[in-house]
C-alpha cells in the first residue's frame, strides 16, 4: 500500500523504510487503541471512592509519591503508549477545569471504551457508536441538570460547602481530620472569593507544607507565609504595624543592561568612584527609611554593606524572596511592587499588622508569617504531617478540596455523590435509548452500561458485592417515588462507608454539578477521538 | 492481540497482593535492620560510604543510618523518611519510630492475609492510636519542682543507648547544663533553638575529659604580634572585606598608562585600607573578629594598635558570636558611636590538647555555652555528638513541654493494656486491627529485652502480669535483666517524644497499607560521556 504507481507505471514510495515502522490498521488498530485505553483506566479504578486504595510510584531519580488522586498518578507514570497519553491528557484536563473527579473521568472513558469494543465486534461503525455516545452524553448532561440542587449558602452558612469538601477529602488519606481540612479549604476559598462576580481567584491561595507536627496542626493563616528569614540575624523578629517596601532591586551597586566600562586612571577617580559606591548604599537605605518602611522585602540579594546599613538603620529586611511570593505579599498588604528606589512613595508601602518569624523543630528552619493584613484577601494553608509524602499527598487534597469549593462559589448546583448521580443517569439514558431509531440505539444503551461502571467499581472497592448492590440500588431508584421529584428517587447511591443507608442526602456525599458533567463530556469527547482513529502508524525505535 | 505496553520499557508494575508484599516486606527489612539497635544495649553499626575515601562512620542512631542507606524499595523510602522527620521534630526516637512502624506492618501483614480489607485495619489502627494518645495523656507525670533532676533522668536514659553510656551521668549533667542555659535567661517558654549551643570536636584524652564551657570558644588561632590575653574586651563582630577592598561598582575597572599610575594606585589602595583599619579602631574597640580574611596588611595595623584581630572565621561562628557578645555584625563603619559592640570579660587563648582556641569567657548573654568533646578517635567523636545532640533536642523538648512518661517499655506496656480493653469493646473487624496495635506495641521492649540478651518473652510476660494491677511503675530494667520500678530506677522519657514516634509510625503504615499498586518508572538514562 505504502507503494504506488506513477501515471507511467513507475513506482514511488508514500510511507519511506516501510519494514523499520509498525503499522496497525482497521479493527486491529481500534481495538490496540481500546485495550491501551482500559489498561490505564484498570490502574485507577481500584483507586476510585473513599474505601479506594493508593498508589505508589518511583520516579526516574527514585523519589517516591504516594497518592490516589488520579491526575497526579497518570503524571506521574510516565506512560509511552500515545492512546495512554490521551488518557492522561484526559485526566489532566478535568484537573485544570473542575480540580476534582480526576480519577472518575479516567474510569468513565475506559468503561465507555470497554462497551464500544464490544460493539465493534457486533460490526457496528466506529463512527455510528461515536455518534450514539455523543447523544446519549447529552441526554445525561440534561439528566444531571434535572436531578441537581440548588445550595444556598452565604458568609456565616458555610456548612454545606463544607460537606461537599468532606466528600472529596474522604477519599484522600488525610480522611481522619477531614472535618478540619474542608472547614479550611472552605474559610480559605470564601476569604479569596468574590462573590458578587461569583468568581474565586486560586492564585491567591497558597498551600505550604513543612514536615513535622501533625496533620491536626494544619492552620489556615489570613497571610502569607514565606520560607525566607530576616537577612541579618540580628533585626527584630517580630514587626507590628510593618509598613512594607515590596522591592524587586537589589541592595547592590547599579549594573546597567548596557554594556559599559568605568576607566579608573587616577587616583582621584579611584577616590571618587569610591566614595559614591558608598553613597550609593546609603541612598538606597534612606530612601526606604524615608518613604517610612518598617520593612524591606527584596527578590534579590544584599551586598554585605548594605545589609549592615539596614540593620544599622533599624530597618528589617528579607531577601531573596521569590516572584510569585513576592506578588502575593503585594496582593495581600495591598502594597505595589516597586522596581526602582526612586519610584518609592508612601502610597506604594504594603500595611500588615503583624510579622514575625517562627521556627520549627530542632534545626534551624524559620519561617515568616506575615499576618493581619490590610487586605486580607490572600490567604495561605499551612500543612503539617509526618513525612514528606503525607505533605504531598495533603497538598493535592487541599487542592481538590479547594476546586470544588470554587466551583460551588461558581455554580451552586450540586448532585448527590456515591456514584447515585451516574445510576440516575444511566437509568435516564437507557429509557431514552429506545426513543431514538437507527444503530445508534445500541451506542446509548452501551453507554448506560458503561455509566453504571462508576458505581461498580465504588462498590467493588469498599468490599461489597458489585452487581448485587448495583441492581439493589438501581431498583430503589426506580423504585421509590418521591412526592417532590414525582419521578425517580435520584439519592440512593453505594453505601460506601458501611453506614446502612443509600440515602445519600443523609449522609451528606455532594459532588459538584459542574464536575459530574464535565466528567461526562470530557470523557465522551476523548472516546471519540480515540474510537475515529483507524490507523496506528508509529515510526521504529531508534 | 496482545495488550500494548502502556509504560516504558524498564519501568515496572506491581499490582494487588504482590505490591502489598513488596512494599511489607521492604518496610519490616529495614525494620529489621535498626532492630538491633534499640534499647541500652542495643549494638552500633559500621557503614562504609561508597564515595572517595571510604569513610566509615559507627552508629546507633537510627536516623543516622538510615540517612546513609540507599534503597530502592519504595515502602522502604517511606519509613526512611518518617526516621528523618523524627530526627528534625524531636531529635530521638528515632530507632523507635522506625520499628514500631515495621511491626505495625508485620501484624498488618497477618491480618491481610486473612482477608482484612486494609482499609478496615487503618481505621482500626487510627482508632488504638488515638485512645494510646489519649491514655498516655493522662498517665503523663507532670514536672515542675525537682525540675533538674527529671530532666537528669530523661537526659540519662538517653544517652543510655548510645555510646556515652559509660559515661552518662557526666554527659547527662553537660546536657542539662547547657539546656538550662538557655532556659534562665529566655522567656519562660524556653527556645528550642539549639543554635547557641556550640559542640566543639578535639581527638585526644578521653570521654570523660569532655567539659561544658560557660563561655565561647571559637576555633581559631590569635594573630601573630598581637596580644593574647585581653581584659574586658570590646569585640567588633565583623562581615567585610580586609583583603582588598573592591569597588563594587560593576565594570569598573583600573587602566593606567604609566608604572608611576599603578604605584599611585597602589598608594590609594594602601591609604583606603588604612582608612577603614583607622575607622574600625575608633569604636574603641581591642578585639576584632571578621567574617572574611584578613590581609597581612591590615593585620600588621591591628597589631601595632594592639588590637586582636581574628580572620575567617565561618558563618556559624560569627552569629554565635555576635549573638553571645551582644553585638551586631557589621559591616560599614561610619558611625561608631551607634554600632554596638559586643563585650566580654575575658579573652584568652586556651590550649585544648594539641590545638590553641580562644576563649570568650564572662560573655553578656549567659544562654550560650560551648561544650567540647575530647575522645580517642573522629569515630568516637561523631558518635558522641550525635548522641548529645539526641539528648540536646530531647531536653529542650522537654523544657517546653514538661510531661514525662517513665521509660523502659512503661509506656508501651500501659498503652498495649489501654487497648487491648478497648479492642474488646470494639464490635466488628476493626477489633483485630486494634489488637494488632497493641502487639506492635508490646514488640518494643520485646525488642529491648531481646537485644540485651534476656529472656524477652519471660520478661514481658511478667511485665504484663505487673501491669495488670493498679498503679505499677514496672518497665524493663536491662542491668539487672529483670522487671523493675522504673520511678525508683529513675528512667524517664519526655512525652513529646513518646507522641511524635506514635505519630509518626501510625502514619507510615497506614500510608504503605494504603498501596495497592507500585509503578516504578524507568530509571532516567545517564548520557553516555564516552
Amino acid at each position: 500500500m505504502a507503494l504506488a504507481f506513477d501515471e507511467y507505471g513507475r513506482p514511488f514510495i508514500i510511507i519511506k523504510e516501510q519494514e523499520q515502522k509498525t503499522r496497525l490498521r482497521g479493527l486491529d488498530a481500534q481495538k490496540a487503541n481500546i485495550s491501551a485505553g482500559r489498561s490505564v483506566a484498570r490502574i485507577l479504578r481500584t483507586s476510585l471512592g473513599p474505601k479506594g486504595m493508593d498508589k505508589m510510584l518511583s520516579s526516574p531519580d527514585g523519589d517516591v509519591t504516594i497518592t490516589n488522586d488520579g491526575a497526579t498518578i497518570l503524571e506521574q507514570m510516565d506512560v509511552d503508549n500515545q492512546i495512554a497519553k490521551l488518557m492522561v491528557e484526559l485526566s489532566r484536563s478535568q484537573d485544570y477545569e473542575i480540580g476534582d473527579g480526576t480519577t472518575g473521568v479516567v474510569v468513565m472513558a475506559g468503561s465507555l471504551l470497554e462497551q464500544a469494543e464490544k460493539l465493534l465486534e457486533r460490526g457496528i461503525h466506529p463512527i455510528r457508536i461515536a455518534e450514539g455516545y455523543e447523544l446519549a452524553s447529552r441526554i445525561a448532561v440534561e439528566h444531571l441538570e434535572r436531578i441537581a440542587h440548588k445550595f444556598e449558602f452565604g458568609e456565616n452558612n458555610i456548612e454545606s460547602l463544607v460537606q461537599t469538601c468532606m466528600t472529596t477529602l474522604s477519599s484522600k488519606i488525610v480522611n481522619r481530620c477531614k472535618r478540619q481540612l474542608a472547614e479550611i479549604s472552605v474559610k480559605a476559598v470564601l476569604a479569596v472569593a468574590d462573590l458578587e462576580r461569583k468568581d474565586v481567584n486560586l492564585d491567591l491561595i497558597k498551600v505550604d507544607g513543612k514536615v513535622g507536627g501533625k496533620l491536626e496542626d494544619t492552620e489556615l493563616i489570613y497571610g502569607i507565609v514565606v520560607d525566607k528569614d530576616m537577612s541579618h540575624p540580628q533585626m527584630p523578629k517580630q514587626i507590628q504595624d510593618a509598613n512594607i517596601a515590596i522591592l524587586t532591586c537589589p541592595f547592590e551597586p547599579p549594573k546597567p543592561k548596557t554594556k559599559h566600562k568605568v576607566d579608573i586612571d587616577t587616583v582621584e577617580k579611584f577616590e571618587a568612584l569610591r566614595r559614591q559606591e558608598h553613597q550609593y548604599f546609603d541612598d538606597m537605605v534612606q530612601q526606604c527609611k524615608d518613604v517610612g518602611a518598617t520593612l524591606v522585602i527584596c527578590q534579590w540579594g544584599f551586598d554585605d554593606e548594605a545589609n549592615h546599613l539596614l540593620m544599622h538603620r533599624n530597618l528589617p529586611a528579607v531577601r531573596w524572596v521569590g516572584g510569585v511570593e513576592l506578588e502575593l505579599i503585594a496582593i495581600a498588604t495591598g502594597g505595589r511592587i516597586v522596581p526602582r528606589f526612586q519610584e518609592l512613595t508612601a502610597e506604594k508601602l504594603g500595611k500588615a499588622g503583624l510579622v514575625r518569624e517562627k521556627s520549627f523543630g530542632t534545626t534551624k528552619d524559620r519561617m515568616l508569617y506575615i499576618e493581619h493584613c490590610a487586605n486580607s484577601r490572600a490567604v495561605t494553608v499551612f500543612i503539617r504531617g509526618g513525612n514528606k509524602m503525607m505533605i504531598e499527598e495533603t497538598k493535592r487534597s487541599i487542592h481538590d478540596a479547594l476546586c470544588v469549593a470554587r466551583n460551588l462559589i461558581r455554580n451552586n448546583s450540586i448532585v448527590y455523590g456515591g456514584g447515585s448521580a451516574e445510576i440516575a443517569c444511566s437509568i435516564a439514558v437507557e429509557a431514552a435509548a429506545d426513543r431514538y431509531p437507527g444503530v445508534e440505539q445500541y451506542a446509548i444503551r452501551a453507554f448506560a452500561d458503561a455509566l453504571d461502571a462508576i458505581p461498580m467499581a465504588l462498590a467493588e472497592n469498599s468490599g461489597l458485592q458489585p452487581i448485587e448492590t448495583l441492581s439493589a440500588v438501581k431498583s430503589q431508584q426506580i423504585k421509590i417515588p418521591t412526592r417532590v421529584m414525582q419521578e425517580n428517587n435520584p439519592h440512593c447511591g453505594i453505601d460506601c462507608n458501611d453506614v446502612g443507608t443509600t440515602d445519600m442526602r443523609e449522609q451528606n456525599v455532594f459532588e459538584t454539578l459542574i464536575g459530574k458533567q464535565q466528567q461526562v463530556l470530557l470523557a465522551t469527547q476523548v472516546v471519540k477521538m480515540i474510537l475515529k482513529i483507524d490507523d496506528v502508524i508509529s515510526a521504529a525505535e531508534f | 492481540m496482545a495488550i500494548e505496553r502502556i509504560l516504558k520499557d524498564d519501568a515496572s508494575e506491581e499490582k494487588g497482593e504482590r505490591a502489598r508484599m513488596a512494599s511489607f516486606v521492604g518496610a519490616m527489612a529495614i525494620a529489621d535492620l535498626v532492630k538491633t539497635t534499640l534499647g541500652p544495649k542495643g549494638m552500633d553499626k559500621i557503614l562504609q560510604s561508597t564515595g572517595r575515601g571510604q569513610s566509615v562512620t559507627v552508629t546507633n542512631d537510627g536516623a543516622t543510618i538510615l540517612k546513609s542507606l540507599h534503597i530502592d524499595n519504595p515502602a522502604a523510602k517511606v519509613l526512611v523518611d518518617i526516621s528523618k522527620v523524627q530526627d528534625d521534630e524531636v531529635g530521638d526516637g528515632t530507632t523507635s519510630v522506625v520499628v514500631l512502624a515495621g511491626e505495625l506492618l508485620r501484624e498488618a501483614e497477618k491480618l491481610v492475609a486473612s482477608k482484612i480489607h486494609p482499609m478496615t485495619i487503618i481505621a482500626g489502627l487510627l482508632r488504638a492510636f488515638h485512645h494510646c494518645i489519649w491514655v498516655l495523656s493522662s498517665v503523663h507525670d507532670q514536672i515542675a519542682e525537682k525540675f533538674k533532676m527529671d530532666l537528669m533522668k530523661i537526659a540519662k536514659t538517653t544517652l543510655s543507648s548510645k555510646i556515652l553510656s559509660q559515661d552518662k551521668e557526666h554527659f547527662a549533667k553537660l546536657a542539662v547544663d547547657a539546656v538550662l542555659r538557655l532556659k534562665v535567661k529566655g522567656l519562660l517558654q524556653g527556645s528550642t533553638n539549639l543554635e547557641s549551643i556550640q559542640i566543639i570536636k578535639k581527638p585526644g584524652g578521653s570521654l570523660k575529659d569532655s567539659f561544658l564551657d560557660e563561655g565561647f570558644i571559637l576555633d581559631k588561632k590569635i594573630g601573630i604580634g598581637q596580644p593574647k590575653r585581653i581584659e574586658n574586651a570590646n569585640i567588633l563582630v565583623a562581615n567585610t572585606a580586609m583583603d582588598t577592598d573592591k569597588v563594587k561598582i560593576y565594570g569598573a575597572r583600573v587602566r593606567v598608562d604609566s608604572m608611576a599610575k599603578v604605584a599611585d594606585i597602589e598608594a590609594a589602595e594602601k591609604q583606603k585600607m588604612r582608612e577603614k583599619v583607622d575607622k574600625i579602631l575608633a569604636h574603641g574597640i581591642n578585639c576584632f573578629v571578621n567574617r572574611q580574611l584578613i590581609y597581612n596588611f591590615p593585620e600588621e595595623l591591628f597589631a601595632n594598635a594592639g588590637v586582636l584581630a581574628i580572620e575567617h572565621a565561618d558563618f556559624d561562628g560569627i552569629e554565635r558570636l555576635a549573638l553571645v557578645t551582644g553585638g551586631e555584625i557589621a559591616s560599614t563603619f561610619d558611625n561608631p558611636e551607634s554600632v554596638k559592640l559586643g563585650h566580654c570579660k575575658l579573652i584568652e587563648e586556651i590550649m585544648i590538647g594539641e590545638d590553641k582556641l580562644i576563649k570568650f569567657s564572662g560573655v553578656e548573654m549567659g544562654q550560650a555555652c560551648t561544650v567540647v568533646l575530647r575522645g580517642a578517635s573522629h569515630h568516637v567523636l561523631d558518635e558522641a555528638e550525635r548522641s548529645l545532640h539526641d539528648a540536646l533536642c530531647v531536653l529542650s523538648q522537654t523544657v517546653n513541654d514538661s510531661r514525662v512518661l517513665f521509660g523502659g517499655g512503661w509506656p508501651e506496656m500501659v498503652m498495649a493494656k489501654a487497648v487491648d480493653e478497648l479492642a474488646r469493646t470494639t464490635p466488628g473487624k476493626r477489633s483485630h486491627a486494634i489488637e494488632a496495635f497493641s502487639k506492635a506495641l508490646v514488640a518494643i521492649p520485646t525488642t529491648i529485652a531481646d537485644n540485651a540478651g534476656l529472656d524477652s518473652a519471660e520478661l514481658v510476660a511478667r511485665l504484663r502480669a505487673e501491669h495488670n494491677k493498679e498503679e505499677s511503675n514496672a518497665g524493663i530494667d536491662v542491668i539487672s535483666g529483670s522487671v523493675g520500678d522504673m520511678s525508683e530506677l529513675g528512667i524517664s522519657e519526655a512525652f513529646k517524644v513518646k507522641q511524635a514516634v506514635l505519630l509518626s509510625a501510625t502514619e507510615a503504615a497506614e500510608m504503605i497499607l494504603r498501596v495497592d499498586e507500585i509503578i516504578t518508572c524507568a530509571p532516567r538514562r545517564r548520557e553516555d560521556r564516552m
